[in-house]
Protein backbone atom coordinates (compact mmCIF):
# COMPACT_ATOMS: atom_id res chain seq x y z
CA UNK A 1 0.00 0.00 0.00
CA UNK A 2 1.65 3.16 -1.23
CA UNK A 3 -0.18 5.43 1.22
CA UNK A 4 1.32 3.57 4.14
CA UNK A 5 4.90 3.94 3.05
CA UNK A 6 7.16 5.82 5.43
CA UNK A 7 4.90 5.51 8.50
CA UNK A 8 6.00 3.87 11.75
CA UNK A 9 5.24 0.12 11.72
CA UNK A 10 2.78 0.41 14.61
CA UNK A 11 0.74 3.04 12.70
CA UNK A 12 0.77 0.81 9.60
CA UNK A 13 -0.32 -2.14 11.70
CA UNK A 14 -3.21 -0.19 13.21
CA UNK A 15 -4.25 1.36 9.88
CA UNK A 16 -4.46 -2.04 8.28
CA UNK A 17 -6.76 -3.31 11.01
CA UNK A 18 -8.84 -0.22 11.81
CA UNK A 19 -9.35 1.00 8.21
CA UNK A 20 -8.28 4.57 8.89
CA UNK A 21 -8.38 5.25 5.15
CA UNK A 22 -12.09 4.49 4.97
CA UNK A 23 -12.79 6.67 8.01
CA UNK A 24 -10.69 9.49 6.56
CA UNK A 25 -12.49 9.24 3.21
CA UNK A 26 -15.86 9.26 5.00
CA UNK A 27 -14.98 12.32 7.06
CA UNK A 28 -13.53 14.11 4.03
CA UNK A 29 -16.95 14.03 2.37
CA UNK A 30 -18.78 15.51 5.32
CA UNK A 31 -19.65 19.18 4.79
CA UNK A 32 -21.27 21.87 6.92
CA UNK A 33 -23.37 24.68 5.35
CA UNK A 34 -21.77 28.10 5.67
CA UNK A 35 -24.04 31.12 6.21
CA UNK A 36 -24.78 33.90 8.68
CA UNK A 37 -26.42 31.48 11.19
CA UNK A 38 -23.69 28.81 11.17
CA UNK A 39 -22.76 29.69 14.76
CA UNK A 40 -25.95 28.03 16.04
CA UNK A 41 -24.67 24.69 14.76
CA UNK A 42 -22.08 24.63 17.54
CA UNK A 43 -24.63 24.24 20.34
CA UNK A 44 -25.40 20.59 19.60
CA UNK A 45 -21.69 19.81 19.91
CA UNK A 46 -21.39 21.92 23.06
CA UNK A 47 -24.27 19.96 24.62
CA UNK A 48 -22.53 16.72 23.72
CA UNK A 49 -19.23 17.99 25.14
CA UNK A 50 -20.87 18.97 28.43
CA UNK A 51 -22.56 15.56 28.54
CA UNK A 52 -19.07 14.02 28.23
CA UNK A 53 -17.94 16.15 31.18
CA UNK A 54 -20.96 14.92 33.14
CA UNK A 55 -20.04 11.30 32.44
CA UNK A 56 -16.37 11.82 33.41
CA UNK A 57 -17.02 13.81 36.60
CA UNK A 58 -19.96 11.53 37.50
CA UNK A 59 -17.71 8.48 37.35
CA UNK A 60 -15.18 10.28 39.55
CA UNK A 61 -17.83 11.18 42.14
CA UNK A 62 -18.93 7.53 42.20
CA UNK A 63 -15.54 6.66 43.70
CA UNK A 64 -16.61 8.28 46.99
CA UNK A 65 -20.38 8.77 46.93
CA UNK A 66 -22.53 6.46 49.12
CA UNK A 67 -26.18 6.18 48.09
CA UNK A 68 -27.96 5.80 51.44
CA UNK A 69 -29.90 8.25 53.58
CA UNK A 70 -27.46 7.74 56.44
CA UNK A 71 -24.30 8.31 54.42
CA UNK A 72 -25.10 10.31 51.25
CA UNK A 73 -24.76 13.78 52.76
CA UNK A 74 -21.64 12.81 54.73
CA UNK A 75 -20.01 11.27 51.67
CA UNK A 76 -20.57 14.44 49.63
CA UNK A 77 -19.25 16.46 52.57
CA UNK A 78 -16.21 14.18 52.57
CA UNK A 79 -15.74 14.75 48.83
CA UNK A 80 -15.84 18.54 49.11
CA UNK A 81 -13.78 18.86 52.27
CA UNK A 82 -11.33 15.94 52.41
CA UNK A 83 -10.71 14.67 48.87
CA UNK A 84 -8.20 16.68 46.87
CA UNK A 85 -9.95 18.73 44.17
CA UNK A 86 -13.20 17.14 45.37
CA UNK A 87 -14.90 20.54 45.64
CA UNK A 88 -13.86 21.28 42.06
CA UNK A 89 -15.03 17.98 40.60
CA UNK A 90 -18.41 18.23 42.35
CA UNK A 91 -18.78 21.87 41.40
CA UNK A 92 -17.95 21.11 37.77
CA UNK A 93 -20.52 18.26 37.78
CA UNK A 94 -23.26 20.56 39.09
CA UNK A 95 -22.43 23.56 36.92
CA UNK A 96 -21.90 21.45 33.83
CA UNK A 97 -25.33 19.85 34.34
CA UNK A 98 -26.92 23.29 34.30
CA UNK A 99 -24.90 24.53 31.34
CA UNK A 100 -25.68 21.32 29.45
CA UNK A 101 -29.42 21.87 29.83
CA UNK A 102 -29.01 25.53 28.85
CA UNK A 103 -27.01 24.49 25.74
CA UNK A 104 -29.65 21.85 24.91
CA UNK A 105 -32.42 24.50 25.13
CA UNK A 106 -30.44 26.88 22.88
CA UNK A 107 -29.82 24.02 20.44
CA UNK A 108 -33.52 23.13 20.42
CA UNK A 109 -34.74 26.68 19.84
CA UNK A 110 -32.12 27.24 17.13
CA UNK A 111 -33.45 24.11 15.39
CA UNK A 112 -36.95 25.63 15.53
CA UNK A 113 -35.99 29.08 14.28
CA UNK A 114 -33.68 27.72 11.56
CA UNK A 115 -36.45 25.24 10.53
CA UNK A 116 -34.12 22.26 10.86
CA UNK A 117 -36.98 19.98 11.99
CA UNK A 118 -38.46 19.87 8.45
CA UNK A 119 -38.90 16.69 6.42
CA UNK A 120 -37.01 14.31 6.52
CA UNK A 121 -35.65 15.29 9.95
CA UNK A 122 -38.76 14.67 12.06
CA UNK A 123 -37.15 11.74 13.86
CA UNK A 124 -34.02 13.78 14.56
CA UNK A 125 -36.30 16.34 16.26
CA UNK A 126 -38.16 13.67 18.23
CA UNK A 127 -34.95 11.98 19.40
CA UNK A 128 -33.55 15.40 20.36
CA UNK A 129 -36.62 16.31 22.41
CA UNK A 130 -36.40 12.84 24.01
CA UNK A 131 -32.78 13.55 24.94
CA UNK A 132 -33.80 16.85 26.52
CA UNK A 133 -36.42 14.96 28.53
CA UNK A 134 -33.74 12.52 29.69
CA UNK A 135 -31.45 15.44 30.60
CA UNK A 136 -34.25 16.87 32.76
CA UNK A 137 -34.61 13.40 34.33
CA UNK A 138 -30.88 13.44 35.10
CA UNK A 139 -31.33 16.87 36.70
CA UNK A 140 -34.30 15.81 38.81
CA UNK A 141 -32.75 12.54 40.00
CA UNK A 142 -29.29 14.03 40.59
CA UNK A 143 -30.69 16.93 42.62
CA UNK A 144 -31.69 14.56 45.45
CA UNK A 145 -28.39 12.69 45.67
CA UNK A 146 -26.54 15.02 48.12
CA UNK A 147 -29.52 14.47 50.46
CA UNK A 148 -29.75 18.06 51.62
CA UNK A 149 -32.81 19.96 52.81
CA UNK A 150 -33.54 21.80 49.56
CA UNK A 151 -33.21 18.71 47.38
CA UNK A 152 -35.27 16.64 49.81
CA UNK A 153 -38.25 19.00 49.77
CA UNK A 154 -37.91 19.67 46.03
CA UNK A 155 -38.18 15.91 45.48
CA UNK A 156 -41.21 15.71 47.78
CA UNK A 157 -42.90 18.43 45.73
CA UNK A 158 -41.80 16.92 42.39
CA UNK A 159 -42.98 13.41 43.17
CA UNK A 160 -46.21 14.81 44.64
CA UNK A 161 -46.89 16.48 41.30
CA UNK A 162 -46.53 13.08 39.67
CA UNK A 163 -49.18 11.79 42.09
CA UNK A 164 -51.70 14.26 40.63
CA UNK A 165 -51.55 12.65 37.16
CA UNK A 166 -55.00 11.18 36.43
CA UNK A 167 -55.42 7.39 36.88
CA UNK A 168 -51.76 6.36 37.16
CA UNK A 169 -50.65 9.21 39.45
CA UNK A 170 -50.50 7.42 42.82
CA UNK A 171 -48.81 4.35 41.28
CA UNK A 172 -46.33 6.57 39.44
CA UNK A 173 -45.48 8.52 42.61
CA UNK A 174 -45.02 5.29 44.57
CA UNK A 175 -42.81 3.92 41.81
CA UNK A 176 -40.66 7.07 41.82
CA UNK A 177 -40.39 7.19 45.61
CA UNK A 178 -39.88 3.48 46.13
CA UNK A 179 -42.60 3.73 48.80
CA UNK A 180 -45.25 6.10 50.08
CA UNK A 181 -42.85 8.79 51.23
CA UNK A 182 -39.58 10.29 50.08
CA UNK A 183 -36.90 8.51 52.10
CA UNK A 184 -33.87 6.27 51.89
CA UNK A 185 -35.62 4.04 49.34
CA UNK A 186 -36.17 7.07 47.09
CA UNK A 187 -32.51 8.00 47.32
CA UNK A 188 -31.34 4.50 46.35
CA UNK A 189 -33.86 4.45 43.51
CA UNK A 190 -32.92 7.91 42.20
CA UNK A 191 -29.27 6.88 42.35
CA UNK A 192 -30.09 3.83 40.22
CA UNK A 193 -31.98 6.00 37.71
CA UNK A 194 -29.19 8.57 37.69
CA UNK A 195 -26.19 6.29 37.16
CA UNK A 196 -27.66 3.29 35.30
CA UNK A 197 -31.15 3.64 33.79
CA UNK A 198 -30.88 7.16 32.39
CA UNK A 199 -27.30 6.75 31.07
CA UNK A 200 -28.33 3.55 29.26
CA UNK A 201 -31.37 5.22 27.67
CA UNK A 202 -29.37 8.34 26.84
CA UNK A 203 -26.58 6.38 25.18
CA UNK A 204 -29.08 4.55 22.96
CA UNK A 205 -31.05 7.66 22.02
CA UNK A 206 -27.90 9.69 21.50
CA UNK A 207 -26.65 7.09 19.02
CA UNK A 208 -29.95 7.32 17.14
CA UNK A 209 -29.80 11.14 17.18
CA UNK A 210 -26.20 11.26 15.92
CA UNK A 211 -26.90 8.61 13.31
CA UNK A 212 -29.82 10.68 11.98
CA UNK A 213 -27.73 13.87 11.97
CA UNK A 214 -25.13 11.93 10.02
CA UNK A 215 -27.66 10.37 7.65
CA UNK A 216 -29.46 13.57 6.65
CA UNK A 217 -26.55 15.99 7.03
CA UNK A 218 -26.86 19.45 8.51
CA UNK A 219 -29.91 21.42 7.44
CA UNK A 220 -29.75 24.90 5.92
CA UNK A 221 -32.47 27.43 6.78
CA UNK A 222 -35.08 27.92 3.97
CA UNK A 223 -33.95 31.49 3.25
CA UNK A 224 -30.38 30.28 2.69
CA UNK A 225 -31.66 27.49 0.42
CA UNK A 226 -33.60 30.10 -1.59
CA UNK A 227 -30.57 32.39 -1.83
CA UNK A 228 -28.47 29.48 -3.06
CA UNK A 229 -31.10 28.54 -5.64
CA UNK A 230 -31.32 32.15 -6.82
CA UNK A 231 -27.57 32.54 -7.14
CA UNK A 232 -27.34 29.30 -9.11
CA UNK A 233 -23.85 28.52 -7.87
CA UNK A 234 -22.84 25.77 -5.43
CA UNK A 235 -24.05 26.30 -1.86
CA UNK A 236 -21.31 27.73 0.37
CA UNK A 237 -20.08 25.07 2.75
CA UNK A 238 -16.97 24.09 4.71
CA UNK A 239 -15.41 20.68 5.27
CA UNK A 240 -16.43 19.15 8.60
CA UNK A 241 -12.82 18.13 9.20
CA UNK A 242 -10.73 20.02 10.02
CA UNK A 243 -12.53 23.36 9.44
CA UNK A 244 -15.75 22.87 11.38
CA UNK A 245 -14.19 20.47 13.85
CA UNK A 246 -11.50 22.94 14.93
CA UNK A 247 -14.08 25.71 15.28
CA UNK A 248 -16.20 23.36 17.39
CA UNK A 249 -13.10 22.58 19.45
CA UNK A 250 -12.68 26.30 20.13
CA UNK A 251 -16.34 26.45 21.19
CA UNK A 252 -15.65 23.58 23.61
CA UNK A 253 -12.70 25.46 25.03
CA UNK A 254 -14.92 28.52 25.50
CA UNK A 255 -17.56 26.37 27.23
CA UNK A 256 -14.84 24.86 29.39
CA UNK A 257 -13.55 28.32 30.32
CA UNK A 258 -17.03 29.43 31.39
CA UNK A 259 -17.51 26.16 33.29
CA UNK A 260 -14.14 26.37 35.04
CA UNK A 261 -14.77 29.98 36.00
CA UNK A 262 -18.22 29.28 37.43
CA UNK A 263 -17.03 26.17 39.30
CA UNK A 264 -14.03 27.94 40.82
CA UNK A 265 -15.65 31.29 41.65
CA UNK A 266 -19.07 29.96 42.70
CA UNK A 267 -18.49 26.47 44.17
CA UNK A 268 -21.77 24.56 44.40
CA UNK A 269 -23.13 24.69 47.93
CA UNK A 270 -23.98 21.58 49.89
CA UNK A 271 -26.49 23.10 52.34
CA UNK A 272 -27.90 21.39 55.42
CA UNK A 273 -28.49 17.66 55.73
CA UNK A 274 -32.08 16.62 54.97
CA UNK A 275 -34.26 16.00 58.01
CA UNK A 276 -37.56 14.30 57.10
CA UNK A 277 -39.11 15.45 60.37
CA UNK A 278 -38.16 19.11 60.06
CA UNK A 279 -40.45 21.79 58.58
CA UNK A 280 -39.72 22.92 55.05
CA UNK A 281 -37.59 26.07 55.26
CA UNK A 282 -38.47 29.21 53.30
CA UNK A 283 -37.04 29.52 49.80
CA UNK A 284 -37.55 25.93 48.68
CA UNK A 285 -37.42 25.87 44.91
CA UNK A 286 -36.32 23.45 42.20
CA UNK A 287 -33.49 23.89 39.70
CA UNK A 288 -33.97 26.84 37.34
CA UNK A 289 -35.22 24.67 34.46
CA UNK A 290 -38.20 23.52 36.53
CA UNK A 291 -38.95 27.02 37.86
CA UNK A 292 -41.51 27.97 35.18
CA UNK A 293 -43.89 25.05 35.87
CA UNK A 294 -43.18 25.43 39.60
CA UNK A 295 -44.28 29.07 39.57
CA UNK A 296 -47.25 28.35 37.28
CA UNK A 297 -48.56 25.81 39.78
CA UNK A 298 -48.18 28.40 42.54
CA UNK A 299 -50.48 30.76 40.64
CA UNK A 300 -53.26 28.28 39.88
CA UNK A 301 -55.98 28.36 42.57
CA UNK A 302 -56.61 25.16 44.53
CA UNK A 303 -59.90 24.56 42.68
CA UNK A 304 -61.05 25.80 39.31
CA UNK A 305 -64.76 25.02 38.90
CA UNK A 306 -64.92 21.28 39.73
CA UNK A 307 -61.28 20.46 38.99
CA UNK A 308 -58.26 20.51 41.26
CA UNK A 309 -55.83 23.28 40.32
CA UNK A 310 -52.81 20.98 40.29
CA UNK A 311 -54.56 18.61 37.90
CA UNK A 312 -55.42 21.45 35.55
CA UNK A 313 -51.82 22.66 35.64
CA UNK A 314 -50.50 19.21 34.78
CA UNK A 315 -53.05 18.88 32.00
CA UNK A 316 -51.89 22.23 30.61
CA UNK A 317 -48.22 21.19 30.75
CA UNK A 318 -49.07 17.88 29.10
CA UNK A 319 -50.88 19.58 26.23
CA UNK A 320 -48.10 22.14 25.82
CA UNK A 321 -45.47 19.38 25.75
CA UNK A 322 -47.48 17.36 23.21
CA UNK A 323 -47.93 20.46 21.03
CA UNK A 324 -44.20 21.17 21.15
CA UNK A 325 -43.03 17.58 20.58
CA UNK A 326 -45.25 17.16 17.52
CA UNK A 327 -44.05 20.46 16.00
CA UNK A 328 -42.68 18.94 12.73
CA UNK A 329 -46.08 17.36 12.09
CA UNK A 330 -48.16 20.54 12.27
CA UNK A 331 -45.51 22.89 10.91
CA UNK A 332 -46.94 22.41 7.41
CA UNK A 333 -50.58 22.76 6.39
CA UNK A 334 -52.42 20.20 4.25
CA UNK A 335 -51.27 21.79 1.03
CA UNK A 336 -47.69 21.40 2.21
CA UNK A 337 -46.89 25.09 2.73
CA UNK A 338 -45.03 26.00 5.85
CA UNK A 339 -46.83 27.60 8.78
CA UNK A 340 -43.82 29.79 9.43
CA UNK A 341 -45.62 32.37 11.54
CA UNK A 342 -47.26 29.77 13.75
CA UNK A 343 -43.95 27.97 14.39
CA UNK A 344 -42.02 31.17 15.07
CA UNK A 345 -44.87 32.52 17.21
CA UNK A 346 -45.00 29.32 19.25
CA UNK A 347 -41.22 29.37 19.74
CA UNK A 348 -41.18 33.03 20.78
CA UNK A 349 -44.19 32.56 23.09
CA UNK A 350 -42.58 29.53 24.73
CA UNK A 351 -39.29 31.38 25.30
CA UNK A 352 -41.22 34.37 26.71
CA UNK A 353 -43.22 32.10 29.04
CA UNK A 354 -40.15 30.17 30.24
CA UNK A 355 -38.09 33.34 30.76
CA UNK A 356 -40.82 35.31 32.55
CA UNK A 357 -42.09 32.53 34.79
CA UNK A 358 -38.59 31.30 35.62
CA UNK A 359 -37.61 34.85 36.65
CA UNK A 360 -40.81 35.23 38.70
CA UNK A 361 -40.25 31.80 40.26
CA UNK A 362 -36.72 32.79 41.21
CA UNK A 363 -37.42 36.21 42.68
CA UNK A 364 -40.96 35.94 44.07
CA UNK B 1 11.41 24.51 16.52
CA UNK B 2 9.11 24.68 13.47
CA UNK B 3 10.40 26.69 10.50
CA UNK B 4 7.12 27.48 8.73
CA UNK B 5 4.00 29.32 9.80
CA UNK B 6 1.92 26.14 9.44
CA UNK B 7 4.47 24.26 11.54
CA UNK B 8 4.32 26.91 14.24
CA UNK B 9 0.51 26.88 14.32
CA UNK B 10 0.47 23.06 14.52
CA UNK B 11 3.08 23.15 17.25
CA UNK B 12 1.08 25.72 19.25
CA UNK B 13 -2.14 23.77 18.75
CA UNK B 14 -0.57 20.46 19.73
CA UNK B 15 1.19 22.06 22.68
CA UNK B 16 -2.03 23.74 23.81
CA UNK B 17 -4.00 20.50 23.62
CA UNK B 18 -1.26 18.58 25.45
CA UNK B 19 -1.07 21.25 28.17
CA UNK B 20 -4.86 21.18 28.51
CA UNK B 21 -4.90 17.41 28.89
CA UNK B 22 -2.17 17.59 31.51
CA UNK B 23 -4.09 20.33 33.35
CA UNK B 24 -7.23 18.13 33.38
CA UNK B 25 -5.44 14.94 34.34
CA UNK B 26 -3.61 16.35 37.35
CA UNK B 27 -6.69 17.16 39.46
CA UNK B 28 -8.35 13.93 38.29
CA UNK B 29 -5.40 11.83 39.46
CA UNK B 30 -5.21 13.72 42.76
CA UNK B 31 -8.96 13.23 43.21
CA UNK B 32 -8.68 9.48 42.69
CA UNK B 33 -6.00 9.07 45.37
CA UNK B 34 -7.91 8.22 48.58
CA UNK B 35 -7.25 10.85 51.27
CA UNK B 36 -5.50 9.55 54.36
CA UNK B 37 -7.93 8.87 57.19
CA UNK B 38 -6.40 9.14 60.61
CA UNK B 39 -7.26 6.07 62.64
CA UNK B 40 -6.43 5.93 66.31
CA UNK B 41 -3.92 3.12 66.75
CA UNK B 42 -5.28 0.58 69.21
CA UNK B 43 -2.95 -1.23 71.61
CA UNK B 44 -5.46 -2.77 73.99
CA UNK B 45 -9.08 -3.92 73.77
CA UNK B 46 -11.55 -5.69 76.00
CA UNK B 47 -12.69 -8.83 74.20
CA UNK B 48 -15.61 -9.65 76.52
CA UNK B 49 -16.51 -11.47 79.77
CA UNK B 50 -14.68 -14.68 80.69
CA UNK B 51 -17.93 -16.68 80.89
CA UNK B 52 -18.76 -15.80 77.26
CA UNK B 53 -15.86 -17.95 76.00
CA UNK B 54 -16.07 -21.76 75.93
CA UNK B 55 -13.03 -23.99 76.46
CA UNK B 56 -11.43 -25.32 73.24
CA UNK B 57 -13.20 -22.69 71.16
CA UNK B 58 -12.11 -19.60 69.29
CA UNK B 59 -13.85 -16.37 68.45
CA UNK B 60 -13.06 -13.36 66.27
CA UNK B 61 -13.12 -10.09 68.21
CA UNK B 62 -12.50 -6.49 67.14
CA UNK B 63 -9.00 -5.16 67.71
CA UNK B 64 -9.33 -1.56 66.51
CA UNK B 65 -10.28 -1.81 62.86
CA UNK B 66 -8.87 -5.32 62.36
CA UNK B 67 -10.02 -8.76 63.53
CA UNK B 68 -8.24 -10.69 66.30
CA UNK B 69 -8.66 -14.39 67.08
CA UNK B 70 -9.10 -15.26 70.75
CA UNK B 71 -8.83 -18.94 71.69
CA UNK B 72 -9.60 -20.35 75.14
CA UNK B 73 -7.59 -23.58 75.54
CA UNK B 74 -8.35 -24.29 79.20
CA UNK B 75 -9.96 -22.57 82.18
CA UNK B 76 -7.00 -20.25 82.61
CA UNK B 77 -5.20 -20.79 79.33
CA UNK B 78 -5.79 -18.24 76.55
CA UNK B 79 -4.17 -17.40 73.22
CA UNK B 80 -4.77 -14.51 70.90
CA UNK B 81 -3.42 -13.61 67.46
CA UNK B 82 -4.07 -11.16 64.72
CA UNK B 83 -7.00 -12.66 62.80
CA UNK B 84 -5.51 -11.64 59.47
CA UNK B 85 -3.81 -14.43 57.51
CA UNK B 86 -0.30 -13.43 56.44
CA UNK B 87 -0.90 -14.93 53.00
CA UNK B 88 -3.61 -12.82 51.35
CA UNK B 89 -5.45 -10.99 54.12
CA UNK B 90 -8.34 -13.45 54.76
CA UNK B 91 -9.64 -13.83 58.31
CA UNK B 92 -8.56 -17.05 60.03
CA UNK B 93 -10.56 -19.31 62.39
CA UNK B 94 -9.85 -21.81 65.18
CA UNK B 95 -10.41 -25.44 64.20
CA UNK B 96 -11.50 -27.35 67.28
CA UNK B 97 -10.94 -30.85 65.81
CA UNK B 98 -7.29 -30.30 64.83
CA UNK B 99 -6.62 -27.65 67.53
CA UNK B 100 -5.01 -25.50 64.87
CA UNK B 101 -5.71 -22.12 63.29
CA UNK B 102 -7.01 -22.46 59.77
CA UNK B 103 -7.39 -20.04 56.89
CA UNK B 104 -10.21 -21.23 54.62
CA UNK B 105 -9.18 -19.14 51.62
CA UNK B 106 -6.06 -21.15 50.65
CA UNK B 107 -5.99 -23.89 53.30
CA UNK B 108 -3.21 -22.40 55.40
CA UNK B 109 -2.65 -23.86 58.89
CA UNK B 110 -0.98 -22.25 61.92
CA UNK B 111 -0.25 -23.93 65.24
CA UNK B 112 -1.23 -22.53 68.63
CA UNK B 113 1.98 -20.49 68.74
CA UNK B 114 0.94 -18.74 65.53
CA UNK B 115 3.63 -20.52 63.48
CA UNK B 116 2.88 -21.77 59.97
CA UNK B 117 2.28 -25.53 59.90
CA UNK B 118 1.29 -25.99 56.27
CA UNK B 119 -0.08 -24.13 53.28
CA UNK B 120 0.95 -20.88 51.63
CA UNK B 121 1.16 -18.33 54.53
CA UNK B 122 4.69 -16.86 54.48
CA UNK B 123 4.90 -15.58 58.09
CA UNK B 124 3.54 -16.48 61.53
CA UNK B 125 0.49 -14.64 62.92
CA UNK B 126 1.18 -11.67 65.20
CA UNK B 127 0.51 -12.81 68.76
CA UNK B 128 -1.31 -10.66 71.33
CA UNK B 129 -1.01 -10.84 75.11
CA UNK B 130 -4.16 -12.01 76.92
CA UNK B 131 -4.88 -10.97 80.52
CA UNK B 132 -7.92 -11.60 82.64
CA UNK B 133 -8.87 -8.56 84.72
CA UNK B 134 -11.69 -9.35 87.06
CA UNK B 135 -14.24 -11.04 84.83
CA UNK B 136 -13.03 -9.39 81.62
CA UNK B 137 -10.60 -10.69 78.99
CA UNK B 138 -8.20 -8.01 77.76
CA UNK B 139 -6.01 -8.28 74.66
CA UNK B 140 -2.95 -6.12 74.16
CA UNK B 141 -0.29 -5.68 71.52
CA UNK B 142 3.15 -6.97 72.52
CA UNK B 143 6.14 -4.66 72.69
Amino acid sequence: MASLRGKPPIVEWLEERLAFDAIQAFIAHKKVPKHSATMWYYFGGITLFLFGIQVATGILLLLYYRPSAGEAYESVQFIVTRVEFGWLIRSIHSWSANLMILAAFIHMFSVVFLRAYRRPRELTWLSGVGLLGLALGFGFSGYLLPWNTISYFATKVGTDMAAAVPLIGPTLARFLRGGNEVGGATLTRFFGFHVAVLPALTTGLLMVHLFLVQRFGISSPPRVEEQNRASGGPAPEMPFFPNFFLRELMAWYAALAVLGMLAAIFPWELGEKADPFASAPAGIRPEWYFLAPFYTLKLIPSHVWMFEGELLGLLGFGLLAAWWVTLPFWANDRSGSERTRLVTGTGVALIAYLATFSALGYWK
Amino acid sequence: MPQTRRGLVSWLLGGGVTASIAAFLYPVLRFMAPPPIAEASVNEVTAGKVKEFKVNAGRIVKFGSTPALLVRLGDDEWRSYSGVCTHLNCTVQYQESSRQIWCACHNGFYDLNGKVVSGPPPRPLEEFTVRVRGDEVVLSRRG
